[in-house]
């Protein structure tokens, strides 16, 4: 239980993206929430001290988006294999998704996730289940009986609602219950057979291209339907300025909509792809630098509420294809913070700001107590330096899916330890 | 006992509760109460529509209030004939207002529609020389309905003014809580709307009526607690998720009318689906009216036959 001695994380550099405040100090944790933080923070005699060193102290973060393989994909991702890559990259809450076998859609699966994960998970697992009955865009999932069971928010997943009836409806009906609605926008038919942004480079490789549009459209239609229901809405993911500027504007009009982005989307461009790379295959798809410059101004100005890690692990079988065969996706919950670290390396965002969009936002969108470093909050908590260089060497990863985009990359940033409700779940001081 | 003739209903229709005055309901009202008595006796026939004839019109199937509008005509002496859509030239895809043409040649003195489209009753009592009674017209009214609904709450309560009435369901598809908003509100009582906002007709918090999404605060002290029928092609994720999920969050059981007034009563205008909208313990418990209702409803369709026959034609 939660019995535990407190642990006194002294020496540290206090970041609490809430506020914005940063300062040197301290925090203490006692049955797994914060029972003390600031400058000064006098420790229980019996305290654990935990020395940060001079290093960052700011609350886990907080991923909206990843694919996990349990139930139905176990050779793939577990919940346990999640969680420890999940730890190890600094992120203390994981929104899993829908798309499992069977899908998420019963209230009875959900119990089993979240009875899974509670066995074995080290960090905190919230389901997101299906905002349609089998994923199918058809007929509206059981949303009140589900958020009953523990469903934090609902989605399709990686697929859209393409019926703007159903889409009407399920906003309407999520209303009453104050459910939250997360939407993959990408209209199908107009991705066709593309695999990779419409332009220029597509046309030099030969691939089918997917146009912006495919994006704009479903986001235009979806924020139509929020002015039309009330419903509360994010979308899951934007790739380009056009859908910045849908938001922008929805956010003016004062509608309840918010939306994440990809940290693939913030870190790497069309280029990446390089040589029919399929680990480079992504739903959105990479897009050209000057959407990816975008991306980092619409963050940096708050129209993207938060970054995600999309985390979709793939096999060989899925992804050693030609590169229109493969499967989408990318592992990135044990890079998530390195990469969008980038960003404040190259002084685009201060850090406080990126990791608002990496925790405290998700917390107020989906309504949970964590995200900030203040007395009552839960202790999920990460040490980290945010300029340790490392290479990173996919063999390494804590995933059992190793399709990651960022291998044998130069990234700084490494989390140190990794606190979730109290107990050190990740501690690098000791791993080596 | 009252005398009636002298305050003579002035619609040669009923059409609708829309454009009735709360003095032509309460007459209405007052009418049906005597006949309640008239069909508790052995001698249930009465003369008032003596060598008319009476014909039942129903586009849509139904089972209660045809048989209703039926043993209604016959108490009153009426000829009553039953014209239902499997066997009439419809099928053979006669018009609308052919239908009434053909109907209209044979001189009858009444005829009761049910047709599945809002506003097809009114349509037929203008090419018809007879009196015309709305049995339902799509998810327009049910007139009758609503006023067998008030006199079972006025004969239960002593009154309708002043009582909270929670109509409660798919108010989106129901000609039955459309009649009774207009009646109940016509008549004094607070009306309250509990739905889920699927099944709620979008602009209908403009027509000023309380409404709630969840039976906690719709249910709160209401005297009456009205259910309406979800029909079975609107269960299964179209504008609700399922059977389960509905009658966990809308369907009314024990726990739910707790939340009313400890005398509240419970009415559905049937036929019901236990265990999606209603449960059968409350559907048949103490407080449910639901029985008392059908009763009322030959009793509200005597008088609204009675009222109607001073404006018969074929004098």
């Amino acid at each position: 239980m939660t019995s535990d001695r407190p642990i006194l994380f002294k020496n540290a550099r206090l970041i609490d993206p809430a506020s914005g405040r940063e300062e040197r100090g301290g925090l203490l944790v006692r049955d797994g929430v914060i029972e003390d933080v600031g400058p000064q923070v006098n420790a229980a005699a019996d305290a654990e001290i935990v020395d940060c060193g001079g290093q960052v102290l700011s609350p886990g973060l907080i991923d909206m988006r990843a694919f996990i393989g349990e139930p139905g994909a176990a050779h793939r991702e577990t919940l346990k294999s999640a969680g420890e890559a999940a730890a190890a990259g600094g992120v203390t809450t994981i929104v899993s998704m829908p798309d499992t076998n069977p899908v998420l859609d019963d209230p009875a699966i959900i119990d089993f996730v979240l009875r899974r994960a509670r066995d074995t998970s080290i960090v905190n697992v919230r389901p997101a289940a299906a905002l349609t009955k089998g994923l199918k865009g058809e007929e509206m999932a059981e949303i009140g009986l589900l958020q009953e069971a523990g469903a934090i928010a609902f989605t399709d997943g990686a697929r859209s609602v393409t019926n703007a009836q159903v889409m009407r409806r399920a906003l309407t009906y999520a209303r009453d219950f104050d459910a939250l609605i997360v939407h993959h926008v990408e209209d199908p038919d107009l991705v066709g057979q593309g695999v990779m942004n419409e332009g220029e480079f597509a046309a030099r490789l030969g691939l089918p291209g997917i146009p912006r549009e495919a994006e704009t459209l479903m986001l235009e239609r979806d924020i139509r339907l929020v002015r039309l229901t009330g419903g509360r809405y994010h979308a899951a993911m934007i790739s380009c300025a056009d859908s910045a500027e849908i938001v922008q504007a929805a956010k003016a009009r004062g509608l309840p909509a918010t939306c994440g982005v990809s940290i693939n989307n913030l870190a790497l461009n069309e280029n990446d792809i390089g040589h029919y790379r399929t680990f480079f295959k992504l739903s959105p798809p990479l897009r050209h630098e000057e959407d990816r410059q975008a991306m980092i101004d619409a963050l940096v100005d708050g129209i993207i509420d938060v970054i995600v890690s999309d985390h979709n692990p793939q096999d060989v079988e899925t992804k050693r294809l030609p590169f229109a065969e493969a499967e989408d996706g990318a592992v990135g919950l044990e890079t998530l913070l390195s990469a969008a670290l980038r960003l404040v390396q190259a002084e685009r965002i201060s850090l406080p700001k990126l990791l608002r969009a990496l925790s405290t936002r998700p917390a107020e969108i989906l309504g949970l107590p964590g995200g900030r470093l203040r007395r009552g909050a839960p202790a999920d908590l990460i040490v980290f330096d945010p300029e340790t260089p490392y290479v990173l060497d996919k063999r390494q990863l804590r995933s059992l899916s190793k399709n990651t985009p960022f291998d044998e990359a130069r990234l700084e940033g490494q989390v140190t330890v990794t606190m979730v409700a109290g107990r050190i779940v990740f501690d690098r001081r000791t791993v080596s | 006992m009252k005398d009636t003739s002298s305050t003579a209903f002035p619609h040669r229709h009923l059409l609708g509760i829309e454009g009735l005055s709360p003095l032509d309901i309460k007459a209405l009202l007052d009418l049906a109460d005597d006949q309640v008595e008239v069909s508790r006796q052995v001698e249930k026939k009465k003369t008032t529509l003596r060598g008319r004839t009476q014909i039942n019109l129903f586009f849509e199937p139904s089972t209660r209030t045809q048989s209703s509008f039926e043993i209604a005509g016959k108490r009153l002496g009426a000829d009553v004939m039953n014209m239902s859509v499997a066997s009439s030239s419809v099928k053979k895809g006669e018009t609308l207002i052919d239908t009434a043409a053909t109907l209209n040649a044979m001189h009858p003195d009444l005829i009761i529609v049910r047709h599945h489209a809002a506003g097809a009753v009114h349509l037929l009592a203008q090419k018809v020389d007879c009196s015309v009674v709305n049995a339902g017209d799509g998810a327009h009214e049910h007139p009758t309905q609503a006023l067998l609904d008030a006199l079972t709450i006025r004969r239960n309560k002593g009154r309708i003014e002043g009582l909270t009435v929670a109509i409660c369901g798919d108010i989106l598809h129901s000609r039955v809580a459309r009649s009774n908003m207009i009646l109940l509100a016509a008549m004094g009582a607070h009306v309250r709307l509990v739905a889920p906002s699927t099944l709620l007709p979008p602009g209908i918090e403009r027509l000023g009526f309380e409404m709630h999404t969840n039976m906690r605060d719709g249910l709160r002290d209401a005297d009456i607690v009205m259910m309406l029928r979800l029909q079975r092609e609107r269960m299964n994720g179209s504008f609700v998720p399922s059977v389960k999920e509905y009658f966990r969050f809308y369907g009314l059981d024990q726990e739910k009318l707790s939340y009313a007034k400890p005398d509240a009563l419970v009415m559905h205008p049937g036929p019901m689906n236990r265990g999606v909208e209603i449960s059968s313990d409350v559907a048949d418990g103490a407080q449910s009216l639901i029985r008392e209702q059908v009763e009322m409803g030959v009793a509200v369709r005597m008088a609204v036959l009675e009222a109607l026959a001073s404006h018969l034609p074929n004098r």
